[in-house]
């Protein structure tokens, strides 16, 4: 007889185990499933800058969180409902994440004593009552994963290996996911080594049945699809939607992309990304350091290709001196900055939007760069797409920021038709249209953009460079009137772009009490606050930024009709500086610099403070 | 020989001159510096290659010598210290039919850029790089720079410096490159051909130019440029000739045991079949590396010329088969296929 299925609205749950144990293969592999079948998803992996730190210390702990609705949804959850812990460390770093009566499963061959002193547990949680308030489910993952692999010729190590997917097998009979899904990744995935197939398979079907024929579960879950948008969907992450981005902005310009880049946590899968699509005629070079990955960016958009560099903080302080000739040289290039949490090294694998006004200001002399940045995952694609767009039409280095959350966090994303994204025409000079000849700084009177010649072409021969420039000519220039006009003239240029970028959407009430003003990759846990709130009939909007040098015109208007701007950032309060610079509002910052994202209740605590303040006056 | 991409003049077409070549930019060099002579040579052998100049780009970083691309009528890029080789690789691989010059100074390819310098010739794309070696760094006003002699007396170091100096050519050799060569700016003749020679190159051609800077350190490389000494201290290099060098044809360079030494000709002992006979197409580079070693060693004449010249992949080329392999594979990247690509679902 079936077991029981209750359908609930969502669940969140959070794998973890030893770097080397899989919690981000099976993590990933239930985010598909998941997408597949309809749900909303959102996702965050947490993993460990060691590849593989002491197994079972606690610094080795690699977790993956994974949140699911058949209502929209905007983040990977604050709590969880199922915790699954590999061993007594993942326990320790996790457990309080788990909600109270959530199902913590538990795999207690690995709760022998080394294992729970090198988690620091002085007695096994499992037999004191630390763990009462959970449902707490111990399973022999590792002897039964062995057993059922008992008729194979694997090693016991290699058998071992196979544990995650005994343990994804019972997750998804926990909530009623098929299993065909991963079983056909496990076949292309182990293409070339067919005796993983077999093992693989058979560990994830083990602990499917384990949960249907033994008393352990006496229910399952099942979540319904949400309701989304017509169109066709897959599941993204945010630096593979960036990859896509790129890719689309080159076809679609006809401009080949060359993309410098030098290996860095968490930007390097874009390069290996684009790596993949040489037959698009994209060129990735792995550079020797990340200046001379922009360096390469640079002169490919001398050239006339799409020049693109990528990077996070550090990188992008090494590029800092290239960034600003191409600047001064007004050529088109798109930096990525994948942030992660600093200063210096800082916490490679956390997140972090803490290079905001690094790039803003981190270049010698006056030194303005459009900035955009992605505020979720699938947002990555469009967003760098429009950062191609401005680069290339306004002929200056464009900065398109992402973060370690987004960029590695997944959802469902709505695939555009190649019709709905915006043109980018490259307009080459083709020919020397003034009596003086060729001018290379003679600009576009609107947008103020220079012409982009291309060497190869005949009588546009000229020269340019990091020297200041002379107007009109490009010649070297000391002048000092000139040097005044050039400063101008090249800060004009960007704040013009503002003339380009559509309305502010407001989220909720178009006035009232507080406006959530946000930027980067916290838009999930702001849009789901303000949801909450208007929900409730309380009068919050909420204002997400994509572009954020220039602010857009509208900006100005939307923060006087709001008695209250709370800027949460996860840093010390960077955008606030610059708000409350710009337009002298005492706008009021929530930050967190933990490496780690909001949480939802966070937000909630600070506007109910606000409003309670705003009730006393 | 591999083919090289570079654009040619198509045959008929008028023939460029000197002029052609000349911008419009006054030079300002210090009167009597060595650069003077380079860009005239440069200018002149231009239009020898055939290659139509709006397909010529010249690429610098900063320092007294990167000044030089404003002063040709090509198309030019000064750009920022140490890092034209980069900007340079990038130019040459979004466009391969483009004659790229990389012009650079000893502080600015061997100090600053040492990194970008090494990577560049071993990837060996088809770009000449021209480095302008005076031993000195002179539009910073006189500092010591990596290839000054031990020992140097300069504003920064006024007690003499303490580093070893690198060899410009032993490091390209160590570093993979394809070609390198020596000449001088005051043997206008040979700087002409090796230019020349540079350019015929299919790959990375690395050429060191003895260049005197008048200001800052004058004379460093007289006994190398000047006439009265320069036939006793300079040994021509030509591909399988012996090392023959001295104002009389009277010395040559033999090898002893793992030593190059100098044997007199007019001994009675030493005959020019004893001495090293120069194969700049070896592709070991144990025969460059100790004509490199020459200039390094007190009393041996230095050798100008071709030390190695050798036929290797380029980056460009390499990267081209790639993306042709791929698309044969794969077929033309379809862009809504592309965004389609893995497990997608529809909702109506």
């Amino acid at each position: 007889m079936r077991k029981p299925v209750e359908q609930i609205e969502a669940a969140t749950i959070l794998f973890a185990g030893d770097s080397g144990d899989g919690s981000q293969t099976i993590g990933t592999q239930m985010t598909e499933t998941t997408a597949l079948i309809g749900n909303d998803v959102a996702t965050l992996p947490d993993y460990p800058a060691e590849i593989r730190a002491p197994a079972g210390s606690l610094a080795g702990v690699s977790g993956f969180q994974l949140h699911f609705s058949s209502e929209q949804i905007h983040t990977p959850g604050d709590l969880c409902d199922v915790l699954v812990a590999m061993n007594p460390a993942a326990l320790k770093v996790h457990l309080h994440k788990l909600k109270p009566n959530g199902i913590l499963i538990v795999n207690i061959d690995n709760f022998a004593r080394r294992n729970l002193r090198l988690a620091g547990y002085e007695e096994d949680p499992l037999e004191s009552d630390a763990l009462t308030k959970y449902q707490v489910f111990p399973v022999e993952l590792t002897k039964l994963t062995r057993k059922s692999l008992e008729a194979t010729d694997l090693t016991t190590r290699e058998i071992d290996r196979c544990k995650n997917f005994f343990a994804l097998g019972m997750i998804l009979w926990l909530y009623n996911r098929p299993m065909e899904y991963t079983m056909k990744w496990i076949k292309a995935k182990f293409a070339t080594k067919p005796q993983y197939i077999e093992s693989n398979i058979l560990a994830l079907r083990a602990g499917n049945t384990y949960c249907e024929a033994t008393e352990q579960f006496a229910v399952s879950y099942d979540v319904k699809p949400a309701t989304f948008e017509s169109g066709t969907y897959r599941n993204i992450e945010g630096n593979m939607a960036t990859v896509l981005g790129l890719v689309a902005a080159s076809h679609q310009s006809g401009l080949p992309l060359v993309y410098g880049s030098y290996p860095i946590t968490p930007a390097s899968d874009i390069l290996h990304g684009l790596a993949q699509y040489r037959n698009f005629g994209v060129i990735t070079m792995q550079m020797e350091d990340e200046i001379a990955a922009v360096g390469v960016a640079i002169g490919a958009a001398f050239s006339g290709a799409l020049g693109v560099t990528g990077s996070s903080g550090p990188g992008l302080a090494l590029k800092s001196e290239a960034i600003n000739l191409a600047m001064i040289a007004e050529l088109p290039l798109v930096v990525c900055n994948i942030q992660r949490a600093g200063p210096s090294t800082g916490m490679p694998t956390k997140t972090e939007q803490s290079d905001l006004l690094q790039m803003f200001y981190g270049r010698n002399g006056e030194s303005p760069i459009p900035i955009v940045a992605a505020s979720r995952p699938f947002d990555c694609f469009e967003t760098v797409y429009e950062a191609c767009r401005i680069a290339v039409k306004y002929r200056t280095p464009v900065i398109f920021l992402s973060d370690l959350y987004i960029g590695m966090g997944a959802e469902p994303w709505r695939i555009p038709k190649l019709s709905e994204l915006p043109e980018i025409k490259p307009n080459f000079a083709v020919s020397a249209d003034t009596t003086n000849g060729f001018e290379p700084y003679l600009r576009d009177p609107e947008t103020l953009a220079r012409p982009w010649a291309k060497p190869g072409t005949l009588g546009l021969e000229h020269r340019i460079g990091g020297l200041e420039k002379s107007d009109v000519t490009g010649h070297v220039s000391y002048d000092p009137d000139n040097h005044e006009k050039m400063v101008e003239i090249r800060a004009e240029k960007v704040a013009r772009i503002a003339n380009d970028i559509p309305p502010t959407e407001i989220f909720g009430v178009q006035e009232g009490e507080v406006l959530l003003l946000g930027w980067g990759g916290t838009f999930g846990a702001l849009r789901t606050t303000a949801e909450n709130y208007v929900a409730e009939g309380l009068p919050i909007g909420h204002v997400h930024l994509r572009h954020l040098n220039p602010l857009p015109n509208d900006l100005a208007d939307i923060l006087k009709r709001f008695r209250k701007i709370l800027i949460p950032e996860l840093n010390s309060g960077q955008l606030l500086q610059l708000i409350r610079a710009t337009y002298l509002i005492d706008a009021i910052g929530l930050n967190k610099v933990q490496g780690q994202p909001f949480h939802v209740y966070e937000l909630h605590a600070k506007i109910d403070e606000i409003l309670k303040k705003i009730e006393h006056f | 020989m591999r083919k090289k991409r570079t654009s040619r003049i198509p045959v008929g077409a008028p023939t460029l001159t000197k002029k052609d070549f000349e911008s419009d930019q006054d030079v300002r060099w210090c009167p009597g510096c060595g650069d003077y002579s380079i860009l005239a040579q440069t200018q002149r052998i231009m239009p020898e290659l055939g290659i139509p100049k709006e397909n010529v780009v010249f690429i610098s970083g900063i320092g007294c010598s990167s000044r030089f691309p404003y002063y040709m009528n090509t198309y030019g890029f000064h750009t920022i210290h140490g890092r034209a080789p980069t900007i340079a690789s990038g130019v040459k691989m979004a466009n391969p039919d483009l004659s790229v010059w990389v012009i650079t100074g000893d502080g600015d390819a061997l100090s600053i850029g040492g990194n970008h310098f090494i990577h560049l010739m071993r990837r060996n794309f088809d770009i000449n790089m021209l480095l302008f070696n005076n031993r000195i760094y002179g539009l910073t006003k006189g500092q010591y720079s990596p290839t000054s002699e031990q020992g140097k007396k300069t504003y920064s170091t006024p007690l003499g410096s303490l580093e070893t100096p690198f060899n410009p050519i032993s490091l390209t050799l160590a570093s993979g490159a394809t070609f390198v060569a020596r000449s001088l700016d005051r043997d206008p003749e040979h700087l002409r051909l090796i230019i020349k020679s540079a350019f015929e190159h299919k790959g990375t051609s690395f050429i060191e130019i003895y260049q005197n800077c008048n200001i800052f350190n004058d004379g460093t490389f007289f006994q190398y440029t000047e006439k009265e000494t320069k036939a006793d201290n300079t040994v021509f290099l030509e591909h399988g000739e012996p090392l023959v060098f001295g104002a009389e044809h009277d010395k040559g360079i033999r090898l002893n045991g793992f030593q190059p030494e100098v044997v007199d000709l007019t001994d009675g002992e030493h005959t020019i079949d004893d001495l090293i006979v120069h194969d700049q197409h070896a592709e070991d580079t144990t025969l460059a590396n100790f004509l490199a070693g020459m200039s390094d060693t007190p009393d041996m004449p230095h050798p100008m010329g071709i030390f190695r010249n050798v036929q290797h992949p380029c980056y460009e080329d390499l990267m081209t088969k790639q993306i042709r392999t791929a698309t044969e594979q794969m077929g033309d990247g379809d862009l809504d296929a592309l965004l389609h690509e893995g497990e997608t679902w529809t909702v109506s």
